[in-house]
C-alpha cells in the first residue's frame, strides 16, 4: 500500500533491525514510535529554542512560550474543546488522573462516598483513588465487565447511587482493545449529577470522538502514546469544575501574586502547571497531532486499519489453544489491541522467544493486574498495532508466534 | 560421600560454557534451555509457598533451600519454561556448593552463554531476585555455621 509506506517514510524507528532481523514493532500500546516532524521539532527546540517559558521578555523565551501555546491550540482543536483554558498540560496521563484524583478529590470526596471505577482500569486509574478514598473514608466500587469484555450500562445505571461523587472509566482497554459506550455512560451520570472521568489513553489514538460530543467533564491521555515525546500528557476539564478544584501542586507559574501571608492563584490552565513544564514535550504535540487528525481523516487508512484488525483476529482464531480477551459483540468496537493466552505456553515464554525473531510486543499483567487476574492467571501477550504496521508485519508475527508455540508445547 | 562426587561451581561454570559454545543460533541455544526447563523437576505444591515465592511481572519463580553437611541444597520452579531452563543451570552449578563458594560466585557465567538480557531488572522474570535470595540462603547458612561453631568452641 503507497499510503502505508509513505508514513512509515516518516519512522525511522521502525527502519531499523534487531538481532539481525527487520524489526516489528507491535507494542503501540505501551508507546508509539515518532514522525519526523516531531523528531525535527524537539531537535531544533532542544539545540535553539530554549529559553524558560512564561517568564521573559527575551526573544528565545517569547518563541519557546509561543511554540507551547501552539501545543494547547492543538490540542484544543483535535480533543473539540471549546477553550484553551480548558487543556492543562501534565507529564502524562498518570500524573492527570493522580491530580484530578487529589483536587477534585479533597474538594468534593467525603467519608462515606463512593467512586465508581470499571473493572478493565489500568493502575493508574486504580491507584490514585484508592490513595484518595483511604484519606478521605471513601469507597471505590467496581462496575464488572463480562467474558467479551464489555460493560453493562443497565449494571452502571443500577450502581449509581447518591452516594456516588464521579466515575472513572477507560475509553478503551489497554489489554482488552474494547471500546466503552462513553457517551451512554456520560447521559446516565450526569442524569444523577455525576461528573466522569475518561482515561483516553488507548482512545485517544484509535477514537474518533469530541470531548463536546461525548460530554465527559474530564478526558486524559499521554503524549507519548500518540506520536509525541515522553513526558508530557494532558488533562482536559470542564471550566466548571477546573475552577472549583484547589491546585494540586504549588510552585511557579502558577501564582497571581505571592506574600508570606496569602498567595492568590493564576487562571486556569496556569492554576495547575506549577514549576518549569516540559514545554519541548506541549510543543511537540502540535505536529504529533497534525500527523494523528492526517491520518485519522484518511479513508483509505480507516479501511486499512479495519481490514488489520480483522486480518489478525482471524490468523490469531486459527492458533490451536489461542484464546483472544476482548472480543465485543460489535466489531466495530474493536481496537487494534490483541491480548491472548495460549494453551500449554506461557505468555513470558511467548514474548521473549518473538523477541529473538524480531517482533516486539509486550507480555505480563500490563498494568492491569485485577483484569488479567480475572481471565488468566499468569498473565497475557498484547500486540497492539498502528497505522504503519503492515500486513507483512502480521505475518512474520503469526509465523514467529506459531514456531514459538511448537518450541514450547 | 556426596562431598567427594561435587565438581565446583567453577568447574561446573565451565561445563556449561563450553556446552553453549556448541550453539551457532539463537534458536538452537533456546530450544536447549526449553528443554533444559521442561525436565527440571517440578517441586510439590505443597512447596510452592508465598515464603518461597519470588514475583515477578513476567513470571514467578519459586526457591527453597536445605543445609546439610556444610553444603546448600535448592529446589525451584518457575511457571515459565525459559525462566525454568536458565534456574535448572543456576541449580547444576550451586547445588551442594558450601555457602562460602556461593558467596565468592558472581554468576557471570549466565552472561558468558549470552543470555545476560535475562537477568536484566527490565525483564522483571524474577532471576535477578533469586539469585539474590540464593546468596542470602548461603549468607544465613554462613552465619548460623559461624554461630554454631562458636558455641562449639565455647563447650
Amino acid at each position: 500500500m503507497e499510503t502505508i509506506n509513505q508514513i512509515r517514510a516518516q519512522f525511522s524507528a521502525l527502519q531499523q533491525q534487531v538481532y539481525g532481523k527487520p524489526l516489528v514493532y507491535f507494542d503501540n500500546a505501551a508507546t508509539s514510535q515518532k514522525p519526523l516532524t516531531v523528531l525535527e521539532l524537539q531537535q531544533r527546540m532542544s539545540s535553539g529554542i530554549n529559553a524558560n517559558i512564561h517568564r521573559a521578555v527575551h526573544k528565545l523565551s517569547a518563541d519557546a512560550t509561543e511554540l507551547y501555546e501552539t501545543g494547547r491550540d492543538e490540542v484544543r482543536k483535535y480533543l473539540g474543546a471549546d477553550s484553551r483554558e480548558q487543556i492543562i498540560f501534565t507529564s502524562g496521563a498518570t500524573a492527570s488522573l493522580n491530580l484530578v484524583a487529589s483536587s477534585f478529590g479533597h474538594q468534593f470526596l467525603k467519608n462515606g462516598d463512593k467512586v465508581i471505577l470499571s473493572e478493565a482500569e489500568h493502575h493508574s486509574n486504580i491507584v490514585p483513588w484508592q490513595i484518595i478514598c483511604e484519606r478521605v473514608g471513601a469507597q471505590i466500587m467496581v462496575l464488572p465487565v463480562n467474558i467479551r469484555g464489555e460493560i453493562s450500562v443497565d449494571q452502571f445505571s443500577e450502581m449509581l447511587d447518591e452516594k456516588v461523587k464521579i466515575v472513572a472509566i477507560t475509553h478503551a482497554s489497554n489489554v482488552l482493545g474494547v471500546v466503552n459506550p462513553i457517551k451512554e455512560i456520560v447521559q446516565i451520570a450526569h442524569s444523577k449529577g455525576v461528573p466522569v472521568l475518561v482515561d483516553g489513553a488507548q482512545g485517544i489514538i484509535h477514537c474518533d470522538f469530541s470531548v463536546k460530543d461525548l460530554d465527559c467533564d474530564f478526558y486524559v491521555f499521554s503524549g507519548h502514546k500518540i506520536y509525541a515525546p515522553t513526558g508530557i500528557g494532558i488533562l482536559y476539564g470542564k471550566k466548571e469544575l477546573l475552577e472549583k478544584m484547589p491546585p494540586y501542586m504549588g510552585g511557579g507559574d502558577m501564582v497571581d501574586t505571592v506574600t508570606f501571608e496569602k498567595t492568590t492563584y493564576a487562571p486556569l490552565p496556569l492554576k495547575f502547571e506549577a514549576g518549569t513544564p516540559n514545554f519541548i514535550g506541549a510543543a511537540c504535540l502540535a505536529p504529533a497531532l497534525q500527523f494523528a487528525s492526517s491520518v485519522r481523516q484518511s479513508a483509505e487508512i480507516k479501511l486499512y486499519e479495519r481490514e488489520m484488525t480483522a486480518y489478525m483476529i482471524k490468523e490469531l482464531e486459527n492458533i490451536e489453544g489461542l484464546t483472544i480477551w476482548g472480543n465485543p459483540s460489535n466489531r466495530e468496537l474493536k481496537i487494534p489491541v490483541f491480548s491472548f493466552t495460549v494453551e500449554g505456553t506461557h505468555p513470558s515464554d511467548l514474548a521473549q522467544l518473538l523477541d529473538k525473531m524480531g517482533v516486539a510486543v509486550r507480555s505480563g499483567l500490563m498494568c492491569a493486574e485485577p483484569l488479567i487476574r480475572k481471565f488468566s492467571a499468569v498473565g497475557m501477550v498484547r500486540a497492539s498495532l498502528a497505522p504503519y504496521n503492515t500486513k507483512e508485519e502480521i505475518e512474520i508475527f503469526i509465523a514467529g508466534l506459531k514456531r514459538a508455540i511448537k518450541m514450547l508445547r | 560421600m556426596e562431598n567427594s562426587t561435587i565438581k565446583s561451581s567453577k568447574e561446573l561454570e565451565e561445563e556449561i560454557v563450553s556446552e553453549f559454545s556448541l550453539f551457532d543460533e539463537w534458536l538452537d541455544k533456546y530450544e536447549y534451555i526449553i528443554e533444559l526447563g521442561k525436565s527440571l523437576p517440578i517441586i510439590p505444591e505443597k512447596d510452592k509457598t508465598d515464603s518461597n515465592l519470588i514475583n515477578g511481572c513476567q513470571s514467578r519463580v519459586w526457591l527453597s533451600s536445605e543445609y546439610r553437611d556444610g553444603r546448600v541444597y535448592f529446589k525451584a520452579d518457575s511457571d515459565a519454561i525459559i525462566t525454568k531452563g536458565i534456574i535448572s543451570l543456576l541449580i547444576r552449578v550451586y547445588n551442594g556448593q558450601t555457602p562460602e563458594e556461593i558467596l565468592n560466585s558472581d554468576f557471570s557465567f549466565i552472561e558468558k552463554i549470552g543470555l545476560k538480557e535475562n537477568l536484566s531488572p527490565t525483564r522483571a522474570n524474577g532471576l535477578l531476585s533469586m539469585i539474590k535470595q540464593i546468596k542470602m540462603y548461603a549468607l544465613a547458612y554462613e552465619a548460623e555455621n559461624n554461630n554454631k561453631e562458636q558455641a562449639d568452641y565455647g563447650k
